[in-house]
């Protein structure tokens, strides 16, 4: 890295993207423009979390305190091994939907602002993942929420309409319940930034404010996630988008609550202590159970993989519930396992879209015989999501469910077991439907699927074999992680150890 | 004086939340907008409420004098007023695109994205 870069890297996840998405705007009349500033922008993303994560690797945590201003007064960034992690992970996702982008967005869907919307998308899940200032959070959020409102109504159908008033209003409800849990929380500590909040509540007395704080950052995160009781919005709203707008919410937009959920949670308040922990405990084992059945009677593709979305946050959250070390450790690799393998299967059902002309599991069928390489490219996915070894979705799984029975919680593991194998039933029902049964149509007319669209499924695919015959390297960078993440005094030390920046003071 | 704020807080709330629960698109819309100031005026009580100075630096000084409100609460309001308006005005603006589409505000009548794709639907029985 060039020398007057050094101490910008945490700078650049945001302003590429956000930079691209003003060019995207600007030639708003030139589709073939977009696409390609919106490619290399994707890239050059890329590579800038590559490189935070290559810095955090061998300096831990890297801040950044914007304007100069000393800790607990400006708004500090910070990154871990846990957030970056997360940034690189959603940077793949996001260059693999820009190539999925080639081949299946309509002109139309580019004007309408695809590009500059799913660019400022990117800026807000990347703003969530490294800012250190917990009012600075709830502005990523509405940043993201409203770029995604405007992506899920691309096309301007009744059914996006309808569902992003669903959307909407469950999030902007989410939204609000964490700006009052901010408040709350400000008015009992007097500051927004989280080093200096984890440094200041311990030294609090308990009281009914900040229980009702955490209780509502548990709410409006829990939204956000799409926990049991209020997960609503998500079947109600995800199928509806375009498909590559589907992938991409899929692989990111409940994750960032769910990291969201775990900052706060081992920052802030401890899960351990008040009561907080049967809470997630119970909301755990429900977004497994009812994800799973909500998807066992659907028969659309994109449905199916949305309450899949759920019955997998269930997993993520058991780490949280039993959080010791070692859960911790498996529900970071379980995150990173299904940001890659969640967004692969809603890419597979745009291919199953294109080749089949439906998403109805009833309608399709043939592809077997008509294009084996699909076929071979959903297995991998699909697997890995059910928990077959030796794919990704098996370590995954074994980590946190081992963790549950080490960690005196075994009914949440026998349920952990018992979600994965009714996990299998719908992977194998899609399986069934699509691939093996000869088509039901008389004429059966079954149209190519483009490379453009191969490319990403294929290199998705790739990362999940990864993943799963070598998943050494990520468990011990998992373990690290998790081990940085449960510990804030590491947190702390590096956010309020930030030299001034020379000729500033505040 | 809290307490006087806490339950006009309150009362507003519970008005938000009451027609956040009705069909009618509008009222949700308002129900939303309700909730959002009421949590702006929770952080402006949650940041203190005391008599006090603005938060204005007096000429030749250089640092706030000691009896001056706290700046913050009043940025963080700002900010999420802000931001409150622009969501609101997406929303308003769904809602009105939504009516000239499908034709009504109920959400009852709103049943487009459920029917997508739905398990229950007859015509893809038919045709399979």
């Amino acid at each position: 890295m060039p020398e007057f870069l050094a101490g910008t890297e945490l700078f650049w996840p945001l302003a590429i993207p956000l930079a691209t998405a003003a060019v995207c705007a600007a030639a708003w009349a030139y589709p073939r423009l977009q696409q390609a500033a919106s490619l290399v922008g994707l890239v050059l993303t890329l590579v800038a979390s590559l490189v935070l994560l290559q810095i955090v690797l061998s300096e831990d945590i890297v801040t950044k305190q914007f304007g100069g201003w000393a800790p607990p007064f400006g708004i500090s960034f910070v990154a871990d091994r846990f957030s970056a992690a997360m940034v690189v992970i959603s940077s793949v996702l996001a260059l693999a939907a820009g190539i999925f982008a080639i081949a299946d967005l309509r002109r139309r869907q580019v004007k309408a602002g695809f590009y500059p919307l799913f660019q400022g998308l990117m800026v807000g899940v990347n703003g969530a993942f490294l800012t250190g200032d917990i009012f600075n959070l709830y502005v990523w959020f509405e940043v993201m929420l409203i770029a995604t409102l405007g992506l899920i109504t691309l096309d301007r159908t009744r059914a996006q309409l309808d569902g992003a008033i669903k959307y909407a209003v469950l999030n902007l409800f989410s939204t609000i319940l964490f700006l009052m849990a901010i408040g709350l929380l400000y008015g009992v500590t007097g500051t927004l930034n989280m080093a200096d909040l984890a440094r200041v509540l311990p030294q609090t007395e308990g009281s009914v404010a900040l229980t009702v704080s955490a209780m509502l950052f548990l709410l409006a995160f829990g939204i956000k996630a799409g926990f049991f009781p209020l997960f609503f919005w998500l079947p109600a709203s995800y199928h509806t988008a375009t498909i590559i707008v589907s992938a991409v919410f899929a692989g990111l937009l409940t994750k960032v609550g769910v990291y969201a959920c775990f900052r706060v949670f081992t920052l802030l308040f401890e899960v351990n202590e008040g009561g907080i922990r049967p809470i997630v405990a119970f909301f755990a084992a429900g977004t497994m159970l009812f994800g799973v059945f909500g998807a066992a009677i659907q028969w659309d593709v994109r449905r199916i993989l949305s309450f899949h979305i759920i019955s997998q946050i269930g997993y993520i959250m058991l780490g949280l519930a039993i959080a010791t070390p070692l859960a911790m450790a498996g529900a970071v690799f379980y995150i990173i396992h299904h940001i890659v393998v969640k967004a692969n299967l809603f890419f597979v059902a745009g291919a199953i879209h294109r080749a089949t002309g439906t998403y109805d599991l009833r309608k399709a069928g043939g592809l077997m015989k008509s294009s084996p390489l699909l076929a071979v490219l959903f297995l991998i996915p699909a697997l890995s999501l059910a928990g077959i070894p030796p794919l990704s979705g098996f370590w995954a799984k074994f980590m946190v469910i081992d963790a549950s029975f080490r960690g005196d919680m075994a009914w949440l593991g026998a349920l952990a077991l018992v979600v994965g194998l009714l996990t299998v039933f719908s992977m194998s029902k899609i399986w069934i439907e699509a691939f093996w049964k000869t088509s039901p149509r008389k004429v059966a007319r079954v149209r190519a699927v483009p490379v453009a669209m191969l490319v990403p499924i294929a290199a998705l695919g790739l990362i999940t074999l990864a993943i799963g015959f070598n998943p050494e390297p990520l468990v011990a960078f998992a373990n690290v992680a998790a081990d940085t993440m449960t510990d804030p005094a590491q947190f702390i030390a590096a956010v309020f150890s930030e030299p001034r920046i020379a000729g500033v003071t505040p | 004086m809290n307490l006087v704020y806490a339950f006009a807080i309150a009362a507003q709330m519970g008005c938000g939340v009451y027609l956040l629960l009705s069909r009618h698109g509008v009222r949700i819309l308002l129900g939303i907008v309700l909730l959002s100031t009421a949590t702006n005026l929770l952080i402006f009580v949650a940041g203190g409420l005391r008599f006090t100075a603005p938060p204005v630096i007096e000429q030749g000084m250089r640092m706030l004098g000691t009896e001056t409100a706290n700046a913050l609460p009043q940025a963080l309001i700002l900010t999420a007023i802000v931001i409150g308006f622009a969501l609101v005005a997406f929303a308003a603006a769904l809602m009105l695109k939504t009516y000239r589409s499908v034709g009504s505000v109920l959400t009852s009548d709103h049943t487009d994205a459920e029917a997508l794709g739905s398990p229950f639907d007859k015509e893809a029985l038919r045709d399979a």
